[in-house]
């Protein structure tokens, strides 16, 4: 088990970071090829929105597993951290960017949706809350910024609890996937919080 | 029979030989009912409706009992099998039985209906269905005086439907009309879709098709028609009362809690299709408006 931490640890060592950042873009580019040369079905609007969706609240958990998994299993993805978060929020953008262009499309109806719609109230505020994030995920911000950084970016949590939200209350019925994604959530939430300690005997 | 519904025309149909077939629906209906439904069809036969595509209105399909994906039923619904097929006819009837298919069909008229097709979730297509009126089919049991409404159900067999392993909805799926929705003209049982047999996807061997409500209310794949006096439950209503109403006819102006209903994106356009305004019954508030007379639609949404 050690040498195999071990093995993932040297391995990700050498790769750069601007590895992951290209990686995580392929499924975006591709998605836009399909949606230009079919492949995405009979409406590649929806299709794209989806997809784009999905690969945005992926990758917020992505970022969210890296802590515990260096904590709990020893394996130490820190350095990707910061990749997998812009990429997340990259697709945020691009999903919103689909919703506002392909799908809504009119004006006056885009504030009305935000504001009367709660799934897209709530999604519009992770992407609110994952804006200054995204702003500071960068090393001036974390040296400038001290022990402040590191409370900003708690709101990760929030705005990931509001994507699987987001994602439960948008679908007709209950649907499993949905609460597959919010319970990998919560569950990576839950690992973070600090259990008093026992008395061992 | 004499107020059928004449067809709308479609840019193919702008013929001398469609003119002639046109000019016989309307003196049917003058022959028949008068003004109102002559005025209504005369406005509806001007306009053009292109269909959709078969593929896609065959590999778009919201049937959750094959998956909730829009692909799902198509790639799923191929287990389903409707040979034979029943359809169990009770209630309020003057001759409740088990119905084979095949003997209503031989019973019936099948023709073309070239209807606008409006989904709940703000999506559109145009569809050529072959059908029966449903009237027909219940005229064919004979519907006793006292009758109010008509109850549908869809099929349910676990072995052949993935999706009713998952509790989406409440299975079996049922729907209802009022009698007098289920004996308007233009409310069909399709049995076909350009001229083939329908796909299993879109609910074969039978299906309902009420043009002017939103799809959900087009049951599929119909085992049995009830006739009662009392509202019968519908699937979406029970799942959530608040979004889905019993009557779910298509307005622009009711909105859909989660959703605006005053636009929709046609099937079809690709990824820079533009959204078209909602129309009041979906297009066809001329010939059903006046069943609605008096009610507040916004409180029977
Ligand atoms: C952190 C931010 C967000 C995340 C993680 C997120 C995630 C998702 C996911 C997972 C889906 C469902 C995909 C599927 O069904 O396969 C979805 C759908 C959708 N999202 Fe978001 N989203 C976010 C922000 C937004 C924003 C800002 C808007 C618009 C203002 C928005 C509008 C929508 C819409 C309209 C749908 C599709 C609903 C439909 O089925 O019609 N989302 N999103």
């Amino acid at each position: 088990m050690t040498a195999f931490v071990n093995r993932i640890n040297s391995a990700a060592r050498n790769v750069p970071t601007w590895v992951v950042y290209i990686v995580l873009l392929l499924p975006a580019l591709f998605l836009v090829y399909q949606a230009f040369f079919g492949g995405l079905g009979r409406d590649p609007v929806k299709a794209l929105e989806h997809e784009l969706g999905q690969w945005a609240l992926k990758l917020i958990i992505a970022g969210l597993a890296i802590t515990p998994l260096r904590r709990f299993a020893g394996v130490n993805l820190i350095r990707f951290r910061r990749a997998v978060g812009l990429m997340a929020f990259a697709y945020v953008c691009l999903h919103f960017a689909v919703w506002l262009f392909l799908d809504v499309q009119i004006w006056s109806q885009i504030w009305a949706d935000i504001v009367k719609r709660p799934y897209v109230t709530i999604g519009f505020a992770a992407f609110v809350l994952l804006i200054p994030l995204a702003v500071t995920s960068n090393n001036w911000s974390i040296r400038t910024m001290g022990p402040a950084w590191r409370k900003l970016h708690k709101l990760v949590y929030v705005a990931a609890v509001l994507g699987g939200v987001h994602y439960i209350w948008l679908v007709k019925g209950i649907q499993i996937e949905p609460l597959v994604y919010m319970a990998i959530i919560v569950g990576l939430l839950a690992l973070r919080l600090r259990w008093p300690k026992r008395a061992t005997a | 029979m004499a107020n059928r519904w004449t067809n709308t025309l479609t840019e193919r149909d702008v013929t001398p030989e469609a003119a002639f077939l046109n000019r016989r629906q309307l003196m049917a209906g003058a022959a028949g009912l008068g003004l109102v439904g002559m005025a209504g069809t005369a406005r509806a036969a001007q306009e053009t409706l292109e269909p959709n595509v078969w593929e896609d209105i065959t590999q778009y399909n919201n049937y959750y009992e094959f998956g909730t994906g829009k692909e799902d039923p198509a790639e799923y619904a191929g287990a389903l099998t409707t040979k034979p097929w029943t359809v169990k006819i009770d209630g309020m009837v003057d001759k409740p039985a088990d119905y084979a298919l095949e003997d209503i069909l031989k019973a019936m008229t099948i023709e073309e209906r070239i209807y606008r097709f409006r989904c709940v979730e703000a999506w559109s297509m145009v569809v050529p269905w072959n059908g029966f009126e449903l009237a027909d089919l219940l005229n064919m049991a004979g519907v006793q005086s006292g009758a109010k409404y008509v109850a549908f159900e869809t099929v349910l067999r676990p072995d052949e439907m993935p999706g009713v392993r998952y509790p989406v909805l409440d299975w079996p799926y049922v729907e209802g009309l009022r009698l007098d929705e289920a004996m308007h003209p233009l409310t069909i049982m399709a049995t076909g879709i350009y001229g083939k047999d329908i796909p299993n996807q879109n609910g074969a061997p039978m299906r309902l098709v009420v043009p002017w409500k939103y799809g959900f209310k087009s049951i599929k794949s119909i085992v049995r028609i009830t006739l009662t006096d009392k509202e019968p439950p519908t699937s979406w209503n029970k799942a959530n009362a608040r979004e889905y109403g019993f009557y779910s006819n298509v307005n622009p102006e009711v909105s859909h809690p989660r959703w605006s209903q005053a636009t929709e994106r046609p099937l079809g356009g690709g990824l820079f299709a533009r959204r078209v305004p909602t129309l009041m019954f979906n297009g066809y508030e001329d010939e059903v408006a006046s069943l609605y007379a008096g009610m507040d639609l916004k409180a029977n949404y």
